[in-house]
């Protein structure tokens, strides 16, 4: 389990299925989803703003690091960021600044936030999406068996399994990993995406990047397996007294066409809609995996950021990590209304 | 178990007579309502093994300075030597400082509980709070109340509480605050949910047309009623905090003064003692915090199922 609370995203799943919009017009439905979203993203930028720039009691200071500053210094900074300015047009400014993709440049390096972001985006991506298909493709066989067949062997094996994965902090099964398999037994590298002294092209370089990401991509799939199978299992143990389950038996299905045809399609949709809600989450969740694999992604970035510190790199990630979840959920959202009619006629 | 010993007080209001006052009553059916809670419970045995588990923890963190020296914890006094294997008087080895590590590992679980504790109390009070306001009052403070509900529960919570502890500095108080303030909006709208359906019974009817303000019927009527859903979810909001906690202090968030098992853990990994010398060190606190968490799991499941009787063919 990762330091999200678990609870919270259930709870926003039960949000989805139960808050329906009046109307079931499907374009009506769309905008107002939509613009939900967009709203939700608004109030994360007046937050932002906010948080960075008034909170701090000398904003030019603290996006400094408290350096020590000569008065000129500080008039430039107070230019530059138009802290002289009265609240509204700062936050206009910022506005429109963001909304142009310009989010400053970095205090360590005056590399644009947004350059820096767009480097370490695909890393992040090729490792949340690699374990994300993982988990999702195992967790969901692991609940499945262990749900139909429940308390049998298996079932309570792989449960005590997941539950204590769930309870384990990702980064130490990462740190427990690393020390056994990169650094007693020299199995996989110890740190980066890359061989430093270059990992060759074309096949060369695609198995070197392969050999780089199977550890902190087992570590995110391991413990988010966990999570999924634990999810579909009790959402497949809520439909096994189902009716339709005993007609289908009636009609002299055998128990295994029951289970993939009838039970399995009915139990997937909440545990997939969690899963793409969830995504939202891995990606700022992946921080401390890729801080124990110096995995070059964003939340290494976000790392760096926070030690240096780098006011304005935290900054945009957090913008990012935060655009990350609305989107998911947004997505969750729309697929759920477009794949249940249950959801959507609510 | 206090069932039998309940009956007796209402024939001693008798005995006095006057009739048993409400005040009474509730109490009596409350002692009732919770032995019943209490011999469901017990059936359960994980979460027996939870809070055997629990009850053990809670009694080593509260006699840390009988087990392990304070004076060990002090990094300028330690004469073992740094990053050594378990010895005779170290039986988990030393850290990169030459502490003992089973003596930081107890006193630890002190600052662990702690703010697993604390910052729990804080986000369920919110929590609590927000739910029952929201759930008693409805139309526009309900709407209002859940919307900032909603921009909590997708504002992903780590960055958050990195900023925000960055922006804060690094202390206790603040990891404290931080969790806290993260991490209500679960309980919010469970107990939001659980308070519109109290809302809807007869007897908050009739308080009213006696009535009754809007902090009698809150207070009296529609906490007592969410009290043990509310209790269930702090015991699974503790685990998700020590978790929290414990990924905040990883990242050198915490308070470096008052090391948590995070903190252990922030210290073995970065120093590399926890690599190249001494692998207990960064072994204990990563068991120490799985069995923590799958302790108040167990608890807090076990008491749902009792809450929740469906919940039991699981």
């Amino acid at each position: 389990m990762t330091a999200l609370q678990p609870g919270a995203r259930l709870e926003a799943r039960d949000h989805l299925e139960t808050e329906g919009p009046g109307s079931s017009s499907l374009p009506r439905v769309l905008l107002v989803k939509i613009g939900s979203a967009l709203l939700t993203l608004f109030f994360v930028l007046v937050f932002n703003f906010f948080l960075f720039r008034v909170l701090p009691a000398d904003p030019a200071k603290n996006l400094t690091r408290n350096n020590a500053l000569t008065a000129s210094q500080l008039a430039a900074i107070n230019k530059t960021f138009g802290l002289g300015r009265p609240l509204p047009q700062q936050f206009w400014n910022y506005l429109v600044q963001t909304l142009h993709g310009n989010l400053g440049r970095s205090f360590v390096n005056q590399e644009p936030v947004a350059q820096l972001i767009g480097q370490r985006l695909w890393p992040t991506v090729l490792l949340v999406g690699s374990s994300t298909v993982l988990a999702t493709f195992f967790g969901v066989w692991i609940g499945i068996r262990g749900g139909w067949n429940r308390g049998g062997r298996f079932d309570r094996t792989s449960t005590a399994i997941c539950n204590t994965l769930y309870a384990m902090p990702d980064f130490w099964l990462g740190m427990v990993l690393l020390i056994a398999f990169a650094s007693k037994i020299a199995l996989f590298p110890t740190a980066g995406m890359h061989n430093p002294a270059g990992g060759g092209t074309g096949l060369a370089g695609l198995a070197d990047l392969l050999w780089h990401l199977a550890l902190p991509c087992t570590v995110l799939t391991l413990v988010y397996l966990a999570e999924y199978s634990l999810v579909m299992r009790s959402s497949l143990i809520d439909e096994l007294g189902s009716d339709y389950l005993t007609t289908a038996r009636a009609k002299g299905l055998r128990d295994d066409q029951v289970r993939r045809r009838h039970a399995v399609p009915n139990a997937l949709l909440p545990s997939i809609t969690l899963i793409m809600l969830n995504l939202g989450f891995v990606i700022s969740g992946a921080i401390t995996t890729e801080v124990v694999f110096s995995w070059p992604g964003l939340g290494q970035l976000s790392y760096i950021a926070l030690n240096a510190p780098d006011y304005p790199v935290l900054e945009g990630t957090f913008l990012v990590f935060s655009a990350a979840v609305i989107a998911a959920n947004l997505i969750a959202d729309l697929l759920l209304t477009a794949f249940d009619p249950r959801v959507r006629n609510a | 178990m206090s069932a039998p010993s309940a009956p007796p007080a209402q024939p001693a209001a008798r005995a006095a007579g006057t009739a048993p006052s409400a005040r009474q009553i509730a109490r009596v059916r409350r002692r009732r309502a919770l032995a019943g809670y209490w011999r469901e419970y017990r059936k359960d045995r994980g979460g027996m093994i939870g809070l055997v588990i629990l009850l053990a923890l809670i009694v080593v963190a509260l006699a840390a300075p009988l087990l392990a020296s304070s004076s060990g914890l002090n990094a300028a006094f330690a004469t073992y030597p740094a990053n050594a294997g378990p010895g005779l008087h170290y039986p988990l080895g030393t850290d990169a400082d030459g502490r003992s590590v089973l003596t930081v590992l107890i006193w630890g679980s002190r600052i662990s509980l702690l703010i697993g504790f604390t910052a729990t109390f804080l986000s369920i009070v919110i929590g609590g709070v927000i739910g029952i306001v929201a759930g008693h009052f409805g139309k526009v403070i309900d709407n209002l109340l859940m919307r900032v509900t909603d921009w909590f529960l997708v504002v992903p919570f780590l960055p958050l509480a990195i900023v925000l502890a960055k922006t804060l500095g690094p202390s206790l108080g603040v990891i404290i605050f931080v969790i806290g303030v993260t991490s209500w909006p679960g309980t919010a709208r469970i107990i939001r949910a659980q308070a519109l359906a109290v809302e809807t019974r007869p007897y908050l009817e009739r308080s009213r047309a006696l009535g009754a303000g809007h902090w009698h019927l809150m207070s009296k009527h529609v906490l007592p009623n969410v009290m043990p859903l509310l209790l269930a979810n702090t015991i699974l909001t503790v685990a998700g905090v020590i978790l929290a906690e414990t990924t905040l202090s990883f990242l050198g968030l915490g308070d470096p003064l008052r090391p948590s098992w995070g903190e252990m853990l922030n210290e073995a990994f970065f120093t590399g003692g926890g690599a190249a010398g001494n692998q207990l060190w960064l072994l204990a606190p990563g068991v120490a915090i799985i069995v923590v968490v799958l302790a108040f799991t167990m608890c807090g499941h076990a008491l749902e199922t009792v809450l929740d009787p469906k919940l039991r063919e699981r």
